[in-house]
């Protein structure tokens, strides 16, 4: 099947401008939102408003601490979705793009259901090993 | 001066100094933090080298989850504020000197180099490599979750058994 991976021309509309829009929008937002305050509000600090809100309670301990090893399985798990997403975000685009070769469609879409769901079986490894357990 | 290479010169700025942030800042966290918006610029240079699928993986990889493990290193560390010494402390010298050399055979590369343009139209690599991901190359594609099936099953079995 040579003809199916054969590079397909970029859509020339294809536009990042929105984009770099929305990111400094994004920044310009947060920034102004943090300066309006500087520039209205009283400000009168006193040792005991510096102080890191503890809901009330007085400060205990040094603010950095280590934390406990079983969260690095929360990050383990993220990275595996991760990587996961990345193989989906092609796989969408080809959807997105109408671009399924004609009599292939299903074929693609069992595709992915399988793809998917070996990863729904990791899913349910990781599950029934209790790493999504709160503890 | 064209968006083009306003985009570029703002991403290089960017770029270098969150980089520059990233080995001198004496709080590792925010070292860290530097080194997401350093990715972030250069996920920006893979768009404007139209390079979609990199910069997409860029931020999910980079990111995402290199990112993550960096932080989660840091946090899993003792210690990460008392006595530390500044980053740049030891071995600038040679690590300078070593930077400096590197930058001086890219700048000679970039100069003499002959570089061709292409006079192919762009192409669009995602759906490229997506079309041949879901036809031809389906077998790859689905080895691809197997791996990260036996990947996520070794950290738990590796990492589980510290956590009780």
């Amino acid at each position: 099947m040579p003809t199916l991976t054969t590079p397909i021309p970029a859509n020339p509309a294809a536009d990042w401008l929105p984009v770099a829009v929305f990111l400094v929008t994004a920044v310009l937002f947060a920034a102004v939102l943090l300066w309006i305050p500087r520039l209205i509000a009283p400000r009168h600090p006193t040792p005991d408003k510096a102080r890191p809100y503890e809901c009330g309670e007085r400060v205990s301990g040094e603010f950095w601490q280590q934390i406990h090893i079983g969260y690095y399985l929360f990050a383990l798990v993220f990275i595996i979705f991760d990587v996961e997403v990345v193989f989906l975000w092609p796989y969408v685009r080809v959807l997105g793009g109408r671009l399924i070769p004609q009599g292939l469609g299903l074929f693609v879409f069992f595709d992915l259901l399988l793809f998917v769901g070996i990863l729904v079986v990791a899913l349910v490894y990781a599950w029934r090993k209790g790493v999504l357990r709160w503890e | 001066m064209s968006a083009h290479q306003l985009a570029f010169l703002v991403l290089g700025v960017l770029i270098l100094v969150s980089a520059l942030m990233v080995v001198t800042v004496r709080n590792l966290v925010h070292a860290a933090l530097f080194l997401i918006l350093c990715f972030a610029g250069v996920a920006g240079l893979y768009v404007l080298l139209q390079a979609e699928f990199l910069a997409v993986a860029q931020v999910l990889i980079y990111i995402g989850a290199i990112t993550v493990l960096i932080l989660f290193g840091i946090m899993l560390t003792r210690k990460i504020t008392g006595g530390a010494q500044p980053p740049l402390a030891s071995h600038w010298k040679a690590a300078g000197a070593g930077a400096g050399a590197f930058l001086l055979l890219l700048l000679y590369v970039a100069m003499t180099g002959q570089w061709q343009v292409s006079d192919q139209p762009p192409m669009d690599s995602t759906t490229t490599l997506g079309l041949a991901l879901v036809t031809r190359y389906v077998l790859p594609f689905e080895l691809a979750s197997v791996v990260l099936l036996a990947a996520l099953v070794g950290a738990v079995l590796l990492a589980r058994d510290e956590t009780r």
